[in-house]
C-alpha cells in the first residue's frame, strides 16, 4: 500500500474509532467511569506517596544527638572529641553550642515565660555546652551510641546523651505506617487496573458482538486486520484519555475544596500544603503520566479483546 | 485466470465436500456452475475467497497461488476479487452510496476518487436514482445490484457471484443477470453459481455441473442437466 493510502487508512481508523465511541456512548461511559476510578487512585497514591516521603524526611532531619560537655572540658579535649566523632560513618555534621549560645537558645525558646527566664541568668549559667550531632541515618545510631558510652568519653559528659527524646519511637511508627500505606497503595492500584481492564475487555467484546455482521462483511471485502481492529483500539484509547483528564480534575477539585479538611483528617501529621504544591508544580508531568497510563490500559485491554474475538484471517 | 488442480476439501465429521476438482477458467470467460444443494458449490466459492483452505490440491487465481498466500495477504486477494452473495451482505445502516464507497474505503482510496467513482458504478447497475436510499427501502433485485456495484467498484479482474438470484423473483433475477453480462462485456471474468434452470438455459454460456463434490460435466455452451 502506498504511503498516501496508509495515511488515508489511518485517518479513517481514527474517525471510525471516534464514531464508535459516540455510537456506544453508554458502554463508553461505563468503561470511562471504571478507568476514572483507577486513574484517580493511581494519582492519589502518587501524591500521597510524595507527601509521606516529604513528612518522613522532615521529621528525620530533626533527629539529632546532643552530647553535653562538662564545664571542665578544654577546647583541645573538645576538638579531639569532635575529630573522633567524625570518624564514625554515620555522622553527617557536628555543631558546637557553647554555654552562651545555649543560654541564648533557651531564652529564645522561653521568651514568653518570665519564671523560667528568671531562673537562669548570665552570671550563673547552669546550661552545659554541647555538641549537636546530625546522623546520616537516624535508624542506625548504635555505633555512635557505643562510642559515646565508652568510659573515657563518658567522663567528659555532664549529662546523659540525648537522642531527640522519645520522638524516635513515634518516628519509627510513622515510617512503618507509611511503608504499609505504600504497599497497600500498590496492591490497590494493581487490583483496580485489572478490574478496569476486564470491564474494557467486556465493553469491546459487546461492541464486537453488536457489529459482527459489519465485521464479517469487512473481512469478506478484504479489509485488513488493522482496519478492523484499529477503531476498537482508538475507541479504548479515547476512554483512557477522557478518564485521565477527569481524574486530574477530580484531584484538583479535592485540593481546592477540602485541603483544610484533609489537613485535619491527617491529624496535622501530614503536610497537605506540600501535597497541593507537589501536585500543582508537576501538573503537566502528572497529566502526561495519567494520559499515558489511561491510553496504555485501554490499548492493551482492547488489543487482547480484539485478538481473541476477531480471529486473524476469518 | 482461475486454475483448480485436483482440489479436495474434507470437513471433519461431515465428510467430503469436494473431491479432486480440476478446472480452468480463461480471462473474460463467463462460467456458470450448477448443481443441487449440497453438491459443493458453496464450498468451491469459499475456497476461492479463501474463507476455507483446501485439504489438498492447488488453487491459482489471478496469478496468486493460494498455497503460498500468507494470512496477512488474504485482504489483498479479496480486494482483487469481486464477490456477490445470495443474501447481499449489505450494511443496513449505510446508504446505497456508502455501501459501495465502503469497498473503496477499505482499500484506502481517497474521498475525491470515491465521490467520482461510485456514481458511475451505480449508473452501470441502473441505480442512479437510489444513491441515498437505505437497503431496506430497496427491492431484492435492487439490493443485489447494490452488492454487484460494490463488488465491481474496485474494477476486479474476477467477479464471483454465489447464487445471486437465489432470493429473487424471475424478473429481478434477470435484471441481476443482465448486469453480470454487462460486467463481463467490460472484460471481467465472471463465475456464477446458480440452480436456476431457466437462467442457465437462456444464457448459453459454459456450464460446469457439480454433483456429490465432483465435476460431472463441463460444456462450452451448456444446458442445465438434471442430476
Amino acid at each position: 500500500m502506498s504511503t498516501k493510502r496508509k495515511i488515508i487508512t489511518a485517518k479513517r481508523i481514527f474517525k471510525n474509532g471516534a464514531v464508535n465511541f459516540w455510537r456506544n456512548i453508554w458502554l463508553s461511559i461505563a468503561a470511562i467511569a471504571m478507568m476514572w476510578i483507577t486513574l484517580t487512585i493511581l494519582l492519589f497514591a502518587v501524591v500521597a506517596n510524595a507527601t509521606f516521603g516529604h513528612t518522613i524526611q522532615n521529621i528525620t532531619s530533626h533527629i539529632d544527638v546532643s552530647v553535653y560537655l562538662k564545664d571542665t572540658v578544654t577546647d583541645a579535649q573538645r576538638k579531639h572529641l569532635t575529630q573522633q566523632l567524625y570518624q564514625i560513618d554515620n555522622v553527617k555534621s557536628i555543631t558546637y553550642i557553647s554555654k552562651t549560645e545555649a543560654l541564648k537558645q533557651y531564652e529564645a525558646a522561653n521568651g514568653n515565660n518570665q519564671d523560667l527566664l528568671s531562673a537562669i541568668s548570665q552570671t550563673d549559667n547552669p546550661l552545659p555546652a554541647s555538641l549537636d550531632i546530625k546522623p546520616k541515618d537516624p535508624n542506625n545510631l548504635q555505633p555512635l551510641k557505643d562510642f559515646l558510652d565508652r568510659e573515657d568519653i563518658q567522663s567528659l559528659q555532664s549529662d546523659p546523651t540525648s537522642y531527640s527524646g522519645d520522638r524516635k519511637a513515634a518516628i519509627d511508627k510513622i515510617t512503618s505506617a507509611t511503608h504499609f500505606f505504600q504497599q497497600a497503595g500498590v496492591a490497590g492500584i494493581f487490583v483496580f487496573i485489572i478490574i478496569s481492564m476486564l470491564i474494557i475487555f467486556n465493553t469491546i467484546r459487546m461492541a464486537i458482538f453488536n457489529r459482527r455482521d459489519e465485521l464479517i462483511i469487512m473481512r469478506l471485502l478484504g479489509a485488513s486486520t488493522a482496519f478492523i481492529r484499529g477503531p476498537f483500539i482508538v475507541e479504548t484509547m479515547l476512554y483512557g484519555f477522557t478518564a485521565a483528564i477527569l481524574s486530574l480534575v477530580a484531584i484538583a477539585g479535592l485540593f481546592a475544596v477540602s485541603s483544610q479538611t484533609l489537613h485535619a483528617a491527617s491529624l496535622g501529621l501530614l503536610d497537605i500544603n506540600y501535597s497541593s504544591t507537589y501536585f500543582k508544580d508537576r501538573l503537566w508531568q502528572i497529566l502526561t503520566i495519567q494520559i499515558m497510563a489511561g491510553i496504555i490500559i485501554g490499548a492493551v485491554s482492547s488489543l487482547i479483546a480484539t485478538r481473541r474475538y476477531l480471529k486473524h484471517n476469518r | 485466470m482461475i486454475l483448480l488442480d485436483r482440489v479436495s476439501k474434507t470437513y471433519n465429521g461431515r465428510g467430503v465436500a469436494l473431491e479432486r476438482i480440476s478446472m480452468h477458467v480463461e480471462p473474460k470467460e463467463f462460467v456458470i456452475i450448477v448443481g443441487p444443494s449440497g453438491a459443493g458449490k458453496s464450498t468451491l466459492f469459499k475456497l476461492l475467497t479463501r474463507e476455507e483452505k483446501p485439504t489438498s490440491g492447488k488453487i491459482i487465481v489471478g496469478g496468486m497461488d493460494y498455497e503460498h498466500l500468507k494470512d496477512r495477504d488474504v485482504p489483498l486477494l479479496r480486494r482483487k476479487i469481486g464477490v456477490v452473495f445470495q443474501d447481499f451482505k449489505l450494511l443496513t445502516n449505510k446508504t446505497v452510496f456508502e455501501n459501495v464507497a465502503f469497498a473503496l474505503e477499505i482499500a484506502g482510496i481517497g474521498n475525491n476518487e470515491i465521490k467520482n467513482t461510485v456514481p458511475k458504478v451505480l449508473d452501470i447497475v441502473g441505480l442512479k436514482g437510489k444513491t441515498n436510499n437505505y437497503p431496506p427501502e430497496l427491492s431484492g433485485g435492487e439490493r443485489q445490484r447494490v452488492a454487484i456495484a460494490r463488488a465491481i467498484v474496485r474494477q476486479p479482474k474476477i467477479l464471483i457471484a454465489d447464487e445471486p438470484t437465489g432470493n429473487l423473483d424471475p424478473k429481478h433475477a434477470w435484471d441481476v443477470i443482465e448486469v453480470l453480462e454487462k460486467v463481463n462485456r467490460f472484460g471481467t471474468t465472471v463465475l456464477l453459481t446458480t440452480h436456476n434452470m431457466d437462467i442457465v438455459n437462456k444464457l448459453k454460456r459454459r456450464v460446469v455441473t457439480i454433483d456429490g463434490g465432483q465435476i460431472v460435466s463441463d460444456k462450452a455452451r451448456g444446458k442445465y442437466q438434471s442430476p
